[in-house]
C-alpha cells in the first residue's frame, strides 16, 4: 500500500485499522471479538509487515494492562474490543485515567446487555461517557458517523490523548465496523509523536525516577488528583464537536450520534419533503457533550427528538442541556435492532401535530 | 547520619546501594520484602543499568516498592504485573523489565497473566514473593496457604477439602517451554541471601539473551500476618513451608554465561 | 582475628533482631531506648565484630553498614561512633 493519501473502498474496521498504522500507532494489543475483530486481523498482517507491536493477548484484562505498560513506557499504543469485551477493560481504564497515561480505545458496539448479540448498538453510551470503571474519570468520546470518521478519529483520538494525557475512545458500532464505504486514508507520519517526559523507560542519571500510579493512600493527595483531573476534564470541554444540520429555521430538532444520526438524517430529507421544519445536532464528542449548542438552540425550537440505539442514554444529557426548557422525545431501537428513517419520521409526524394543535391554542 | 570515618584504615564492606532510595521501608520489622527490595537493586547498580531497568508492582504489601527502588516504575493493578511488564518489554526490549509480586497477586487472581506470560516466554523476569498469606489486606488465606495453616479466612485451618491444595504455582510454570530460568529461594540466613543474589543476577543477566521468562521464587515470612516474631516466623518457615515448597533451582538452562 | 565493625542507623532500625540471630560473634544486642519510630534499636555491644558482613545481610531495612580491617594492617583500637 502506498504511503500516501489515497480513495479505497474499505469496512469500516480496516479503514480504522488501517488509519491507526498510518497515525504512527507502535503497538496494539487486542482479543478476538465479534464485530471488531478484523481491526486484529487486518493489523495481525499489516502491523506486523510494517514493524508496530501487534499482540493477540489471553484476555481483555491482560490486553488493556499491556496497554498500561507500553503506553506507559512512552509508546502510542491502541487497544479495540466491543461492549463485553470493554466492561471487563473497566479496571485498567480507571488505573489509566488516575496514571494519566494516554491510550485510544475503540468500542465497536453490539447489543447487550450480557453476551447480548453481535448486532449493532448504541448500549454502551452511559459506560463510555460516564467512566465505565470506579472512580471520577473521564474519556474523551468520539462517535463516528461513517467509515471516513472511523479513519479520521483515530488520528484525534491519539492526538486528544496525548495532549491531555487522557485516554480516548472511539464509539463505533458493529454497523460501522462492518459497513464499506470510500475512505481516503491520511497521509503516513502526519502525526508526530508527542514528547513523553514521564514515561517510565529507564531512569538516566540526569533526572529523577519516573513513577507510573494511581496509588495515593492519603486522602488529601488523593483528592489533590482528583481536582487536577478535573482541571484537566474542564479544560477538554474546548474540544467539543458536533454537527448541526439546518437548525436554523427548524421547529423539531434531531439529536443523535453515529448511525443512528445517518439514519435520523434520512428521516430529516423525509420530513422536509412533507414540509416539516426538522434540524439535527449530531454530537462529534460524546464527551465533552455539546450541551451548549443544544441550550442555545432550545430558545428557538419547540422541541428535541433524540433517536439512539438504546433505551435513552444520551437522551439525560440532552434533557439535562435543555432544562425543561421545550418537551424533549426520545425514539430507540435496542437490542441490535435499528430505528427505520419510516419509523423516526412517524415520530417526527406525530410531535409536529401535537406542536400544531399546541399553537393553535396558545393563539 | 553521622558518618563513621574508618579512620584508622577500616575499609567499608558494606553499605546500602544508592539504587535504593533514603525512604524508610514501611514494612513490618523481620519481614523479608525488604531484603528481596535490596538484592534486586544491588544487581541493578552493579550491572549498571538503572537507566535500563523498568520495574512493576502490583497490589499487595510491596505495591510501594517504587518508593524504595529508584529506578523507573510501573505500579499495577491486582495481578496484572505480567501484562503490563509485557507491554513495556515489547515496546522497549532492550530494557531490563521485572515484576515483584506476592502470592495472592501472582497465583490467585493474576493466574491467567502469570501462565501466559510464562508460556509466550516473555523476556522478564518475575520476582515471586510466597509468604503464604494475603499480607497487605490482613493474613487472610493465599492459595500457597499450607494445609492446616490459620489465617483470618481459614480460622480452623486451611481444609483441603473445601479450600483446595496449595498452589505449587513454580512447579506449574518451571512445565511451559516459555520458562527459562525458574528457581526457589529464602532470605532467612546470610547463605541464603547470598544464594539469591546470584539468582537474581543471572536472571537479569538471561534477559539480554531473549530466551525466555525468568521465574524467581522467594518462600518468604509475614511475621504480622502469621502473628509471630520476626525470628520465629523464620523458624516456622523452615520447619512448615519449606518442605512443601523446597529451595533450589526447577529449571536451569544449560548455557554457561561468561 | 580480622577485626570489624558496624555502623547501625538508629532511626531506621526496626529491631527486628534478625542481625542478632545470625551475628556470629554475639556482638549485637537491642538497646534499652526507643528510636523515634518507637522500636528499640540495635547496637554493638561487644568489640568482638570481624566485620563478616552476616548481620547486614539478613537487614530488611538495610540500616547496617560494616567496615573491616584490611588483611595484614596493624592493630588499632577502633573508636565507633555512636548516632544520636
Ligand atoms: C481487584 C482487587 N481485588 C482485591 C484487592 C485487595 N487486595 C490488595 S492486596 C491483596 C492481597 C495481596 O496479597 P499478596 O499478593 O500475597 O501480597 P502480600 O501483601 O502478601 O505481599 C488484596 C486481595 C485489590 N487491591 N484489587
Ligand atoms: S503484612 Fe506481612 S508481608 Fe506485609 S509487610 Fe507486614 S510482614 Fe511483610
Ligand atoms: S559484621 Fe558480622 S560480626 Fe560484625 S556485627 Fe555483623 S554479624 Fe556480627
Ligand atoms: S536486622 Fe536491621 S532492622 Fe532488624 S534489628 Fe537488625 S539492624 Fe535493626
Ligand atoms: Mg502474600
Amino acid at each position: 500500500m502506498k504511503a500516501n493519501s489515497e480513495i479505497s473502498l474499505m469496512k469500516g474496521n480496516e479503514a480504522l485499522a488501517e488509519a491507526a498504522l498510518r497515525a504512527g500507532m507502535q503497538a496494539y494489543f487486542g482479543y478476538p471479538i465479534t464485530p471488531q475483530s478484523e481491526i486484529l486481523e487486518y493489523l495481525a498482517v499489516h502491523g506486523t509487515k510494517r514493524g508496530a507491536v501487534i499482540l493477540q493477548a489471553e484476555s481483555e484484562l491482560a490486553a488493556i494492562n499491556m496497554v498500561y505498560g507500553a503506553a506507559g513506557a512512552g509508546a502510542r499504543v491502541m487497544i479495540s474490543s466491543s461492549s463485553p469485551g470493554i466492561s471487563l477493560m473497566q479496571e485498567g481504564i480507571s488505573y489509566m485515567a488516575s496514571a494519566e497515561i494516554p491510550f485510544l480505545i475503540v468500542n465497536v458496539q453490539r447489543g447487550g446487555p450480557g453476551l447480548g448479540t453481535i448486532q449493532p448498538s448504541q448500549g454502551d453510551y452511559f459506560q463510555a461517557t460516564k467512566g465505565g470503571g470506579h472512580g471520577d474519570y473521564r474519556l474523551i468520546v468520539l462517535a463516528p458517523a461513517s467509515v471516513q470518521e472511523m479513519a479520521d478519529f483515530v488520528f484525534d483520538g491519539f492526538r486528544l490523548a496525548e495532549k491531555y494525557r487522557v485516554g480516548t475512545m472511539i464509539l463505533a458500532d458493529g454497523a460501522l465496523g462492518q459497513m464499506m464505504e470510500k475512505v481516503v486514508q491520511p497521509p503516513m507520519g502526519s502525526l508526530p509523536l508527542a514528547e513523553k517526559p514521564w514515561a517510565t523507560a529507564g531512569k538516566p542519571p540526569s533526572r529523577e525516577r519516573n513513577i507510573l500510579t494511581s496509588l495515593f493512600i492519603q486522602p488529601e493527595k488523593m483528592e489533590e488528583v482528583n481536582l487536577k483531573l478535573q482541571r484537566k476534564y474542564r479544560e477538554i470541554q474546548s474540544e467539543v464537536r458536533y454537527e448541526a444540520i439546518q437548525v436554523e429555521d427548524a421547529d423539531i430538532i434531531l439529536v443523535a450520534f453515529g448511525l443512528a444520526a445517518r439514519i435520523s438524517q434520512k428521516a430529516l430529507e423525509l420530513a422536509r419533503h412533507k414540509g416539516i421544519r426538522v434540524g439535527l445536532v449530531r454530537p462529534i464528542t460524546l464527551y465533552p457533550f455539546p450541551s451548549a449548542i443544544l441550550s442555545q438552540i432550545a430558545l428557538s425550537a419547540e422541541a428535541f427528538l433524540v433517536v439512539e440505539m438504546n433505551a435513552g442514554q444520551m437522551l439525560e444529557d440532552v434533557e439535562l442541556a435543555v432544562r425543561g426548557e421545550k418537551p424533549v422525545h426520545f425514539k430507540g431501537r435496542m437490542g441490535g435492532m435499528l430505528p427505520s428513517p419510516e419509523e423516526v419520521l412517524r415520530e417526527i409526524e406525530s410531535i409536529a401535530a401535537v406542536h400544531a394543535a399546541n399553537s393553535e391554542l396558545i393563539s | 547520619m553521622p558518618e563513621l570515618k574508618p579512620t584508622n584504615g577500616f575499609e567499608e564492606v558494606f553499605r546500602k546501594v544508592q539504587t535504593l532510595t533514603d525512604t524508610p521501608m514501611h514494612y513490618c520489622p523481620g519481614c523479608g520484602h525488604g531484603v528481596v527490595h535490596r538484592l534486586l537493586m544491588e544487581v541493578v547498580d552493579e550491572m549498571r543499568i538503572q537507566d535500563k531497568t523498568v520495574g512493576v508492582a502490583p497490589v499487595g504489601c510491596s505495591v510501594f516498592a517504587y518508593q524504595y527502588m529508584n529506578i523507573d516504575m510501573q505500579e499495577a493493578a491486582h495481578g496484572r504485573a505480567t501484562a503490563v511488564a509485557t507491554g513495556i518489554k515489547r515496546v522497549l526490549p532492550d530494557r531490563y523489565v521485572f515484576t515483584y509480586q506476592g502470592d495472592g497477586d501472582l497465583a490467585a487472581i493474576g493466574t491467567n497473566e502469570t501462565i501466559h506470560t510464562v508460556n509466550r516466554g516473555e523476556n522478564i523476569l518475575i520476582v515471586f514473593i510466597n509468604n503464604g498469606v494475603y499480607g497487605m489486606t490482613g493474613g487472610q488465606m493465599a492459595p500457597t496457604t499450607l494445609a492446616g495453616m490459620k489465617t483470618t479466612t481459614s480460622p480452623f485451618g486451611r481444609d483441603i477439602a473445601t479450600m483446595g491444595h496449595p498452589l505449587k504455582i513454580t512447579e506449574l510454570l518451571a512445565q511451559l517451554p516459555g520458562a527459562y530460568y525458574v528457581t526457589r529461594h529464602a532470605v532467612h540466613t546470610p547463605t541464603a541471601v547470598r544464594k539469591l543474589k546470584k539468582s537474581l543476577r543471572m536472571a537479569f543477566e538471561f534477559q539480554e539473551m531473549k530466551k525466555g521468562t525468568c521465574f524467581v521464587e522467594v518462600v518468604s515470612n509475614c511475621p504480622s500476618g502469621w502473628k509471630m516474631t520476626p525470628q520465629e516466623s523464620n523458624e516456622w518457615m523452615e520447619k512448615n513451608m519449606f518442605p512443601y515448597y523446597p529451595l533450589g533451582d526447577l529449571k536451569v538452562p544449560k548455557v554457561r554465561m561468561n | 582475628m580480622i577485626r570489624g565493625t558496624v555502623l547501625i542507623a538508629q532511626e531506621v532500625c526496626k529491631g527486628c533482631e534478625l542481625c542478632i540471630a545470625v551475628c556470629p560473634q554475639e556482638c549485637l544486642g537491642l538497646s534499652e531506648h526507643l528510636n523515634i519510630r518507637g522500636y528499640r534499636y540495635v547496637r554493638l555491644i561487644q568489640e568482638t565484630c570481624t566485620g563478616c558482613i552476616n548481620c547486614a545481610l539478613v537487614c530488611p531495612d538495610s540500616a547496617i553498614t560494616v567496615f573491616r580491617e584490611p588483611k595484614g594492617a596493624a592493630k588499632k583500637t577502633v573508636v565507633v561512633q555512636s548516632t544520636p
